[in-house]
């Protein structure tokens, strides 16, 4: 199993062939970052192009798993989900929550103008 | 005179309770060798004075009768643990020179149990690595070296946890368990650590990366240590809405090596033909010392193993790009507002400036496979695919109790070889990624040398809820392994 996926990291192996392949190009990995609000430079982004693509290649080895039948986990320990009293438990901390805050102004988070 | 920086957590608890020495000498002990381990990089920030104060609390403890569990025993925090205010980072530059208001459930309970702290110990930043070479406090380097003296990975991410613990510069530590976080560098460094059941600890406070897997657990050198720890750390609370309204068992008072009566599983698919023959070696051993205590073994099948690992590398990510979508630069940690920039600017130029490499890859993975359109395809297989992972484990437990096997497929490598390819790092958690998914309880031994001198360690799995099943099966493995090696002291 170890030997196997040591295969898939060196010539990614022998599951592909059969998955088609989504590969990700620097205009996609853009919009990705973007989307993850994560500024990138041209560079960066063609840089990042084999790196994801090696590990979404790896990943997609997944497709060929027959789960029909099979539900999503969701939850990994079966666990019920609780209810409590309607009550206040927390809160009147304001300083506490803006302690950290890079920049806050009359008990408030501040940010750059937002409306133009 | 004993040195105090040796003695074990159950030592220096009974030693202080019956006063063969004082909770300041030995706080003051342990501050002394953190200081002079500083070459080691283990710990991020140093906190003596809370130490000592703790120290003190406990010497008058006993002076009034009034010891707790660990009462006069100092520990390292992983500085993944939000502590009230005391700089806490996830070994980021995002979070440097942020300062908790609040304490995370596990460290207040640690607390109140009488523990002092004698720092926040380094790791992988927001817990994403196997080297702990992801910290943007530089990597920590493990007391053990090569036999040509080359300085080595102590693993990850809860790497500056077993250095410390290895070096001696605490006798035990928190640490978090992702995928393997807190195995696999227990296994090379030589110590024991065990992940328990998911939802057995709180991860209120604890600086989340992927909250379906995320677990505390306890580090220490020996297996009575990791279950005095955990005792302290586990427990329910209301405020993590995944934690286990369960009471949780006297794992310390209930140790017991023999293993009568008990079935041990060897997943046969652990075994690869390329797996490296002095750990093949030490698991037939392993199988051997547990037959010696008792357990009956039993050949059993995961035959998911092998997609453990990329779904692994689907959840985690995808979890990770939203919980790391808090990081705006808006409410704590690292802003960047660029010359005239608006506030989208500000959010990509803050997090471009404040997640390290691995971070931003994981992060794009997860931002990728969370899109539209390739959701289903690699998210929801990958979801599905888990608990087919987990099925697998569940039918393995009809006919056994624990699982043996090994921890990580080599011992320590050096730091900067496996920098360069992302995924021959993340092959380090492939014997430890599947308990994860599963969410079980499962534990880190170390049983002995590989020909370079470097520590090799043996794995329990358990079903989940059965601490004890992993620590018993562990204690008779420690008991048989006589591990006493530790590492030269050169720092």
């Amino acid at each position: 199993m170890l030997a196997r996926i040591l295969d898939l990291r060196v010539g990614i192996g022998p599951f592909l062939e059969k998955s088609e392949s989504m590969s990700v190009d620097s205009s996609t990995v853009k919009k990705v970052a973007s989307l993850a609000r994560i500024a990138v430079t041209d560079g960066e982004a063609d840089a990042l192009v084999p790196e994801l693509n090696n590990i979404l290649h790896w990943v997609e080895q997944l497709g060929q798993v027959d789960v029909s039948g099979v539900e999503p986990m969701t939850a990994v320990i079966p666990n019920h989900l609780r209810l409590r009293d309607d009550a206040v438990t927390d809160g009147n901390v304001r300083d506490k929550v803006l302690a950290n805050a890079p920049q806050a102004e009359h008990g408030f988070f501040a940010v750059p103008k937002v409306i133009e | 005179m004993t040195n105090l920086t040796d003695l074990t957590v159950a030592e220096i608890r009974d030693g202080v309770a019956q006063g063969s020495f004082s909770a300041r000498e030995v706080a003051e002990a342990f501050n002394a060798a953190v200081e002079a381990g500083r070459a080691l990089n283990a710990y991020i920030v140093e906190t003596p004075e809370k130490a000592l104060e703790a120290a003190d609390a406990a010497d008058k403890a006993r002076a009034s009768g009034d010891l707790k569990p660990l009462s006069g025993v100092p520990i390292g925090m992983k500085d993944l643990f939000c502590t009230e205010g005391v700089q806490t980072t996830a070994a980021s530059h995002m979070l440097e020179g942020f300062v908790p208001t609040y304490e995370s459930t596990v460290s207040g309970r640690l607390a109140a149990a009488g523990a002092g702290v004698l720092g926040k110990l380094n790791l992988d930043q927001f817990a994403m690595g196997s080297s702990n070479e992801t910290s943007y406090f530089g990597n920590v380097i493990s007391p053990w070296k090569s036999a040509d003296g080359k300085d080595l990975t102590p693993g990850g991410s809860s790497g500056g946890s077993s250095a410390a613990i290895a070096a001696r510069l605490c006798p035990a530590a928190t640490g978090t368990d992702t995928g393997g976080s807190i195995r696999q560098p227990a296994a090379f460094t030589g110590i024991a650590g065990i992940k328990p059941t998911y939802g057995r600890c709180s991860r209120w406070g604890v600086v989340a990366f992927a909250s379906s897997l995320d677990q505390a657990g306890a580090m220490a050198r020996t297996v009575r240590d990791s279950a005095i720890m955990l005792e302290v750390m586990a427990g329910f609370d209301p405020k993590d809405a995944t934690s286990l309204d369960l009471p949780v068992p006297q794992w310390e008072a209930g140790l017991s090596s023999d293993l009568k009566g008990k079935k041990v599983g060897i997943p046969k698919e652990y075994r690869p033909d390329g797996l490296n023959a002095e750990i093949a070696a030490l698991w037939d051993k392993g199988v051997q010392w547990l037959k010696d205590a008792g357990a009956e073994v039993v050949e059993v099948s995961l035959p998911h193993t092998q997609y453990a690992l990329p779904t692994y590398y689907i959840i985690a990510p995808a979890e990770a790009s939203s919980n790391l979508a808090r990081y705006d630069g808006v409410r704590y940690g690292e802003r960047v507002l660029p010359e005239g920039a608006g506030l989208q600017d500000m959010y990509a130029a803050t997090r471009a400036a404040g997640f390290g490499d691995e971070v931003k890859r994981r992060i794009l993975i997860g931002t990728y496979v969370l899109s539209a359109g390739f959701y289903d395809a690699y998210y929801t297989q990958a979801c599905k695919v888990r608990a087919l992972i987990a099925r697998d484990f569940e039918q393995a437990f009809e006919q056994c109790d624990v699982l043996l096997t090994p921890t990580a497929p080599s011992s320590a490598f050096a730091l900067g070889e496996k920098k360069a390819d992302p995924l021959e790092m993340y092959l380090n958690d492939v014997f430890t990624v599947p308990a994860s998914l599963a969410g079980l309880p499962a534990m880190a031994v170390p049983c002995g040398l590989d020909s370079g001198g470097l520590p090799l360690g043996l794995q329990i799995i358990g079903k989940a809820l059965d601490e004890q099943g992993v620590l018993n099966a562990a204690l008779a493995l420690e008991e048989r392994a006589g591990f006493a090696a530790r590492p030269e002291q050169w720092w």
